[in-house]
């Protein structure tokens, strides 16, 4: 608990860096800044887990565990997802993601 | 006394039919063809102690005992409705058995003869045994159910086997045909084992034909044009019955089942499978006898007809099996007559003993003719009367065979023939003199064309033969010549003793006033054939000139393929068939048709929303939620 | 209206975390919008430190800042050219993401505003790097040994995957 800073400051600031996210995941072209996007969207959501678990349940602590699993999840998506665009970039030569729309229809 | 192992008459076959089947291919002919013949041959051992075993029963009130020698339930509906399989063993079905395993065993030792070097001899073999199996199976059959099962099973077999050469189209139509045309009568059948049954309450044989039993109380009201139902079931039951044995007009298939091998025309065609419906009339004869007399009065007439019909046309014949293919149907219509103007129980039951007198013998001499037209057909390669002639030089056992054959289905006293055909006559004499007296005349037309055939080949001139004909080999002669003593010396059989309509024996005695008429008719067709036939000359074609229009209607069968022909093209092919097809292509298809194109297009209208664009659909799901938060928060704040 | 020190720094924090997530998906050079990234990364394992989540807060460094911005980088390298500006889509479609967008900011906000949080009174729990370590393996109430095992079994799977995906083929006329 933050002296002098209530719980909904810090939920505020956390809904602005979500929509952040998702604003660049919606208007990046580059598969990588959609990465990027989703790292910021996982890390909002962190602050959100870590914060109802300090201001609301300090007695326990899954909201710092969650952290701890999604930090390891978000590690793994990355992983699995560069190693995914690195792939595509080799097949189309380029990592824009309006050029790789194979799958339609 | 037990029965239990007759099963195993019926399922011999069965077991060689799988066995040749599944290694036809794989065994050498020779051995496939060994393996069919000694199971057959161990029906047959079977057969026969059935035989011995059977009629030296105790009898009880001095009728013959009906004994169910195997039976399970098949299939099990309610209690009340269940359907068996089994084992029935009552005089009847024991000549029957008698009948069909040597017949089948003989035909089987013939053809590792007849079809030596055929290709798909084992093939052969496989259904030669599947056909004696459904065969058995039918003559055995419990219940009528049952009954009709095999009898379907015996249809897919003569289908199969008459389509043996398949390569040939002729082979293929007639296959087809024969199938069909059956088939159209089974449908008949069927739907007198639904009306029997559902009146009686039964399939079971033994409650059906039971005297006293309820069966015969029952649906003797007016139903539907002044007959009743059981009536009316047995006709429908009788149409199964005349398709199966080639009675007019259901005849049409016979003479082009001709296509297949000739012991398989010998077997089928003329022994065992033809006279299925004649055994089915007689399975259910106390049933026609005490409930519906107007339906063996139709068998009668129907048999009478189809008799009289097949021996003009038979007279016109050239192709040697057809005409024996019509004789065969001639004579068929004798059994029906017999059964038909029969009585039931004591002498009154004269008829019915004599028609399965005369299926007995029937198979006998009509199978030696069959096996010794294969003969002929083997040495000529040909099977039109006008390329044989004078072949008694060269076939010498087939010539005498041929001829005994031909003395017994003409009448002549002392041979088999003779016997049964006067029991027959005897019967209608006393039920129905009109019918006397086409049977008379068919008896005498018999003996013409018989001899006519039998000059025609052995006698006559010879014509150019490509390479001298030859007499058969061994494995074809030696059933020639059992079937020849066969002939002669059954007739000899007190069938009385042992086959009457109420099981119990009784006296009958040749009468001098139907035995003389009928042999001297026979002698004189004999005459008229030996004149016509025995020397080359022109007088046939004058006598056919002479009666040119009658002959050509004759030769041409009576036009009743065209008849059928012009009945299902012109009528059901044109008026109902291309309608319906219109139908069916117009408005059915189109419907599906117009189903299938809404919602192609529409799948091709929606397509582009999905457009692989990743950030599209991410934008779409984001102002969806944002929507649907919207509407339930506004919902939320409303109540 | 004085501050005191933690107030002031959440502020720092929050503020740098709000500007440099925008920069991140405005910035149209690449390199540098994955610099902005770990600026916020950083800035909020400072906020898990005010929190006095000390071992949060050196995960989140240790494994976003310095494992996945890392691996980030690595791969700008290796499909990008650095310095590169690339085009922004339609001004359009920014327009409709962003009021989307801003809706359901607003949205969201107004709904955390409204709602009153009931904090708990009871007692913080100290948090110590040994009783995480022992609640991690613990398969008591309060124990993490399931989520612990799964999230190794998911460890290994997407290493193996990612080996699997980012290996050249290799050509095998053999096999066709």
């Amino acid at each position: 608990m933050i002296e002098g800073i209530p719980l909904h400051l810090i939920l505020v600031v956390a809904t602005v860096m979500f929509f952040t996210g998702i604003y660049g995941f919606l208007t990046r072209r580059n598969l990588i800044t959609i990465l990027m996007s989703i790292e910021l969207i996982l890390n909002s959501v962190n602050i959100n887990f870590v914060a109802f678990n300090r201001y609301l349940y300090p007695q326990h602590l899954q909201g710092q565990f969650f952290s701890i699993f999604i930090i390891a999840i978000a590690a793994c998506e990355a992983a699995v997802a560069i190693a995914i665009i690195i792939n595509i970039y080799r097949r189309f030569t380029t990592i824009n993601v309006e050029d790789v729309s194979e799958m339609k229809y | 006394m037990n029965f239990t192992y007759t099963v195993l008459i019926p399922l011999i076959p069965l077991f060689t039919f799988l066995f040749l089947g599944l290694a036809s291919g794989r065994i050498k002919p020779q051995l496939g063809g060994l393996i069919g013949t000694t199971g057959l041959f161990i029906s047959w051992i079977l057969s026969l102690m059935t035989v011995f075993k059977y009629f030296s029963l105790e009898k009880v009130d001095g009728a013959y005992q009906q004994i169910i020698g195997y039976n399970m339930v098949w299939l099990n509906f309610s209690d009340k409705l269940h359907i068996d399989m089994g084992v029935f063993i009552d005089p009847i079905s024991v000549m029957m058995l008698f009948v069909v395993t040597t017949v089948s065993f003989l035909v089987h030792v013939y053809s590792l003869g007849y079809m030596k070097g055929e290709t798909g001899f084992v093939r052969f073999y496989s259904f030669l045994s599947l056909f004696s199996f459904s065969m058995l199976g039918l003559v055995l059959a419990t219940n009528i159910f049952q009954m009709y099962m095999f009898w379907e099973l015996v249809g897919v077999s003569s289908f199969l086997l008459i389509g043996f050469y398949y390569q040939k189209p002729s082979a293929v139509a007639a296959s087809k045909k024969a199938f069909i045309v059956t088939r159209f009568a089974d449908l008949g059948f069927l739907i007198g084992i639904l009306l029997l049954s559902f009146n009686t309450g039964t399939f079971d044989f033994l409650e059906l034909t039971n005297p006293q039993g309820a069966a015969m109380q029952t649906g003797s009201g007016a139903w539907l044009l002044g007959l009743s139902t059981m009536t009316w079931s047995l006709i429908f039951v009788f149409m199964g019955g005349a398709g199966k044995s080639a009675m007019f007009p259901l005849h049409i298939w016979l003479p082009d089942a001709m296509e297949g091998p000739t012991p398989v025309s010998a077997l089928i065609h003329a022994a065992t499978m033809v006279v299925a419906g004649v055994y089915l009339v007689a399975r259910l004869f106390p049933v026609y006898a005490l409930s519906a007399p107007v339906g063996l009065e139709i068998v009668a007439w129907v048999g009478a007809t189809s008799s009289l019909f097949a021996a003009i046309i038979a007279t016109t014949q050239f192709d040697i099996k057809r005409v024996l293919a019509y004789s065969t149907m001639s004579q068929i219509g004798y059994m029906m007559v017999g059964l038909g103007v029969s009585g039931y129980g004591g002498h009154d039951g004269l008829g019915y003993m004599a028609s399965m007198f005369h299926l007995t013998t029937h198979a006998m001499f009509k199978a030696l003719l069959f096996l010794g037209a294969g003969s002929i057909i083997h040495a000529v390669h040909s099977n039109v009367m006008n390329e044989m002639g004078g072949l008694r030089k060269y076939m010498p056992i087939t010539h005498i065979t041929f001829l005994i054959a031909c003395l017994t289905i003409a009448g002549i006293p002392g041979l088999s023939g003779f016997f049964s055909k006067d029991e027959i006559l005897a019967a209608a004499y006393h039920h129905n003199k009109a019918i006397f007296f086409i049977q008379m005349f068919v008896a005498g037309l018999t003996a013409f064309y018989m001899f006519r055939l039998y000059f025609r080949v052995f006698w006559n001139k010879e014509p150019h033969y490509h390479h001298t004909p030859h007499e058969s080999p061994l494995t074809m002669t030696i059933p020639l010549m059992m079937l020849a003593f066969a002939s002669i010396f059954i007739g000899y059989i007190p069938f009385s003793d042992y086959i009457s309509s109420d099981f119990k024996p009784f006296e009958t005695h040749i009468e001098g006033i139907i035995a003389i008429p009928s042999v001297l008719v026979g002698l004189i067709g004999i005459a008229i054939a030996w004149v016509m036939y025995k020397k080359d000359s022109d007088l046939p074609d004058r006598v056919s000139h002479g009666f040119r229009f009658f002959h050509r209607w004759a030769f041409n069968k009576f036009y009743i393929d065209e008849v059928y022909l012009f009945i299902t093209h012109k009528f059901v092919f044109n008026r109902i068939s291309t309608p319906i097809a219109w139908f069916d292509r117009h408005v059915i298809d189109a419907t599906m048709d117009g189903i299938g194109w809404i919602t192609v297009s529409t799948s091709r209208l929606i397509k582009p929303l999905q457009s692989g664009q990743l950030q599209k659909y991410g934008f779409v799901f984001l102002s969806g939620v944002i929507i649907m938060a919207l509407v339930l928060l506004y919902a939320a704040f409303a109540a | 209206m004085m501050l005191t020190a933690s107030q002031f720094m959440f502020y720092f924090f929050a503020l740098a975390i709000v500007i440099f997530s925008i920069l991140t998906v405005t910035s149209q050079r690449i390199l540098r919008a994955a610099t902005y990234l770990l600026f916020v990364l950083i800035s909020t394992a400072g906020i898990y430190f005010l929190l006095n989540y000390q071992f949060l807060a050196a995960v989140q460094i240790t494994l976003y800042a310095g494992g996945i911005v890392v691996l980030i980088i690595f791969s700008i390298l290796l499909t990008s050219h650095v310095g590169v500006k690339f085009d922004m889509v339609g001004w359009k479609k920014r327009l409709a993401t962003g009021i989307a967008v801003a809706i359901g900011a607003i949205l969201v906000i107004t709904t955390i505003l409204q709602y009153q949080f009931e904090a708990s009174t009871e007692a913080a729990r100290a948090v110590e790097m040994r009783w995480i370590g022992l609640s991690l393996l613990s398969y008591e109430k309060e124990g993490f040994v399931l989520p612990f095992e799964v999230i190794s079994i998911l460890l290994l799977a997407s290493m193996i995957g990612a080996i699997i995906i980012a290996r050249k083929e290799e050509k095998n006329e053999s096999n066709n």
